[in-house]
């Protein structure tokens, strides 16, 4: 059984500086290059020696929850795209999976193993962005950090190019909606993503060599070590989860899509530091790789898209009592809470809660710093994979 | 010749050398860092590119020149002045070409000002270089420029050690302190770095911690914690901003340059090699060129370390290894083998 050092309580009480403490009070934040985002951290220094970390979200608050009550359900998928602007694919699909499943609508199997492929192909993309980003902080955005981050971004070019073959966009798809898919998949396009895949995959060995690297592994090694049970009560999901041991993957506890249909087997490391949520990664996306190999052989004929095809906002009239769905993004578990029977004709949410993974990624942030260095600070915050916009919602 | 007029004859075009060769440089580190990206780096300003430093000059020196309110103003406005003047400086006593004697005696010429104690003169210079970097951290009145400015006098007084340890193997192989001496030493017994023989081996690994040490002097990838944007942003030079941000640019290249010059004549012979003496420059710039291009190579391959593990690579690894080495010279030439 691995011990792990007492646990630093991250609220203990210094607040403003201290000059008999002799602390150096540090705003890293919103406008910091490596905080993803306008995340914010008051760092309290002894030296370089991180003694208490304190986070500060909310400078991405869009009010996305407020804005969705005075939308109709057709109308909000576009706006889920921008809500973790790195995976929006599984945005959309955790959101519609909310509404079908409050209106009660069955999705044909081929918009489902459709939907499991884009998903997966979504989290190779976001991964790839995420180890890019990773090695810019630790590397520099002038230096070797940066040099990574183009391999990835060309790669995640690839899947990009396949989403646009597709949808006709790069970026943000609205191409779920409820009761099925808009976009078929067009002609050539599983030999594409085939060929995508192949592209792919010996890339990853070179990215592999990166634990070769004595820099990369004494700057990961033992840095930012979340031992599980603080990781169960801070609610972590995904990667962060399962990079400190514990075996958890919605995919394959709760299959949803088409996860019934294949066997997914969950990368876990029990490193519980930033390694080990490297390590996690990058095996999802050998996993991912395997699974869409798997999946686009077994797509099925028929429609994507419901036989009673949405015409009119009439038909949601009756919508009404509230659904909780959770998906596995690639950073976690993002629960969709709806309560329905908005507006006067019923077909807006009367409230949307998100429960974003990134969240609570950040959450941990607070507990994993001091005693930590000051350059720790961006590689502990990369490791976490947050994304703010999900964060701020 | 009297020696104000040879300072001047060698002098002007060796700055005008290292500012072109510097501006040159910042165009082939982006071209050559794109090439490594799968990218194309800067390609449309002139030929292939080559006017972007023209531009990029341009460009910040028409930018605002903003002093932080809190700031020192006349220390703040001060620090960028010195770290060219130290680099070009130092630069001063570097041999950069050969010439044979009537008597077929090799000799290293071409120093602005061949000192006897070239070594000692460049040291003291590159130790100066702490300071203009701790001014503009203190003068900016900004926390991170502060704490970038702690890193670099720590770093730089640290990796000083080795750097001035290891420089002291040639030294104690040639019996001089003037480079000139050194490069002749060297050119007389067939010595360097890469050729093989105990001294020679000695040699090596005084010239990779050498090397390793001046990255660090240099604040180049992976020792490059001073100026470690990920988390200090710009290091020292957050708050410049304009021609004054240019300058520290400028000092950084030539510092590289300088640094790699050094490295060549030190470890691998400077101005001599086969061939004819005025074959010697040639020789010179190929050596510097090609640590030039290492240290870059480095630079856009490898991470940043921490500056803990900075402190421990030099005082645990190569701070008692570059004592071993002085030793091992000193029993090496007293034992008659060198």
């Amino acid at each position: 059984m691995r011990t792990f050092p007492a646990r630093v309580d991250p609220h203990f009480d210094i607040e403003e500086y201290d000059p008999e403490a002799d602390l150096m009070a540090l705003n890293m934040g919103p406008q910091h290059p490596s905080t993803h985002g306008v995340f914010r951290i008051k760092l309290f220094l002894d030296g370089e020696t991180i003694v208490k970390a304190v986070g500060y979200p909310g400078y991405l608050h869009r009010g996305v929850e407020k804005l969705c009550e005075k939308l109709t359900y057709v109308q909000i998928t576009p706006i889920f795209d921008k809500h973790d602007y790195v995976a929006p694919m599984t945005n959309e699909q955790a959101v519609n999976m909310a509404f079908e499943k409050l209106l009660g609508l069955e999705v044909p199997m081929r918009a489902r193993v459709l939907r499991t492929i884009l998903a997966e192909l979504q989290r190779i993309a976001s991964h790839l962005l995420w180890l890019g980003t990773f090695t810019l902080d630790i590397g520099g955005t002038i230096g070797g950090g940066a040099s990574l981050m183009m391999y990835t971004f060309r790669e995640r070019e690839m899947i990009l190019d396949l989403f646009e073959m597709l949808t006709g966009c790069r970026f943000h798809y609205n191409t779920h909606s409820p009761g099925g898919n808009r976009h078929d998949i067009p002609e050539g396009w599983e030999t594409a993503v085939k060929a995508v895949l192949d592209a792919i995959e010996p890339r990853l060995d070179e990215y592999d060599a990166l634990c070769d690297n004595d820099i990369f592994l004494v700057r990961t090694k033992d840095i930012g070590v979340l031992p599980p049970d603080l990781a169960l009560e801070l609610g972590q999901t995904g990667p962060v989860l399962r990079g400190s041991g514990i075996d958890h993957d919605l995919r394959r506890d709760a299959p949803y899509h088409a996860y019934d249909l294949v066997n997914v087997k969950v990368a876990v490391d029990d490193g519980c530091d930033c390694l080990a949520r490297y390590r996690v990664r990058v095996a999802e996306m050998r996993e991912s790789l395997r699974l869409v190999r798997e999946l686009l052989t077994m797509i099925p004929g028929g429609p994507i898209i419901g036989s009673k095809p949405i015409k009119s906002l009439v038909q949601f009239k009756a919508a009404k009592g509230q659904v909780y769905v959770g998906i596995e993004t690639p950073r976690g578990e993002l629960g969709t809470y709806l309560i329905g029977g908005g507006d006067q004709r019923g077909a807006a949410p009367y409230r949307l809660k998100i429960r974003p993974p990134s969240l609570h990624a950040v959450a941990a942030v607070e507990y994993l710093l001091p005693g930590h260095m000051l350059s720790d600070v961006v590689t502990v915050l990369g490791s976490l994979d947050p994304i703010m916009g999900e964060v701020d919602r | 010749m009297s020696p104000v007029v040879h300072a001047l004859v060698i002098g002007i075009p060796l700055v005008t050398f290292l500012m072109g060769g510097a501006a040159v440089a910042t165009w082939w580190e982006r071209r050559f860092a794109g090439r490594m990206q799968t990218r194309f780096g800067p390609n449309r300003v002139g030929p292939a590119g080559l006017l972007q430093p023209v531009a990029d000059a341009l460009k910040m020196m028409q930018k605002e020149d903003i002093v932080p309110r809190d700031a020192d103003r006349t220390l703040f406005n001060l620090a960028p002045l010195f770290p060219p003047f130290l680099v070009i400086a130092s630069a001063a006593v570097i041999p950069f070409a050969a010439t044979v004697g009537t008597d077929g005696a090799f000799e290293a010429t071409g120093a602005v000002a061949a000192l006897d104690i070239g070594i000692l003169w460049v040291m003291s210079l590159a130790g100066l270089m702490v300071f203009p970097v701790w001014i503009a951290g203190w003068a900016a009145n900004n926390k991170y420029t502060l704490l970038s400015g702690m890193r670099m006098v720590a770093q730089g007084i640290s990796y000083e050690i080795p750097m001035i340890m290891t420089a002291m193997v040639p030294v104690i192989f040639a019996g001089s302190l003037s480079l000139s001496d050194i490069v002749a030493y060297q050119d007389a017994n067939g010595w360097n770095a890469l050729s093989l023989s105990p001294s020679a081996l000695v040699g090596a690994v005084a010239a990779l911690v050498f090397f390793l040490a001046s990255l660090a002097e240099a604040n180049r990838i992976p020792f490059d914690i001073p100026e470690a944007e990920s988390e200090l942003i710009a290091g020292v030079m957050v708050e410049y901003t304009g021609i004054k941000f240019g300058i520290f640019m400028l000092a950084e290249y030539l510092h590289t340059i300088v640094a790699s010059a050094l490295t060549a004549v030190l470890f691998f012979g400077g101005p001599s090699g086969p061939g004819p003496e005025f074959l010697g420059i040639a020789w010179m710039l190929g050596k510097t060129g090609a640590l030039f291009v290492l240290i870059y190579w480095i630079r856009w391959s490898l991470y940043r370390l921490r500056s803990d593990q900075l402190m421990d690579l030099c005082w645990r690894v190569l701070v008692p290894l570059s004592l071993f080495l002085v030793m091992a010279a000193a029993v090496l030439v007293a034992g008659g083998f060198a």
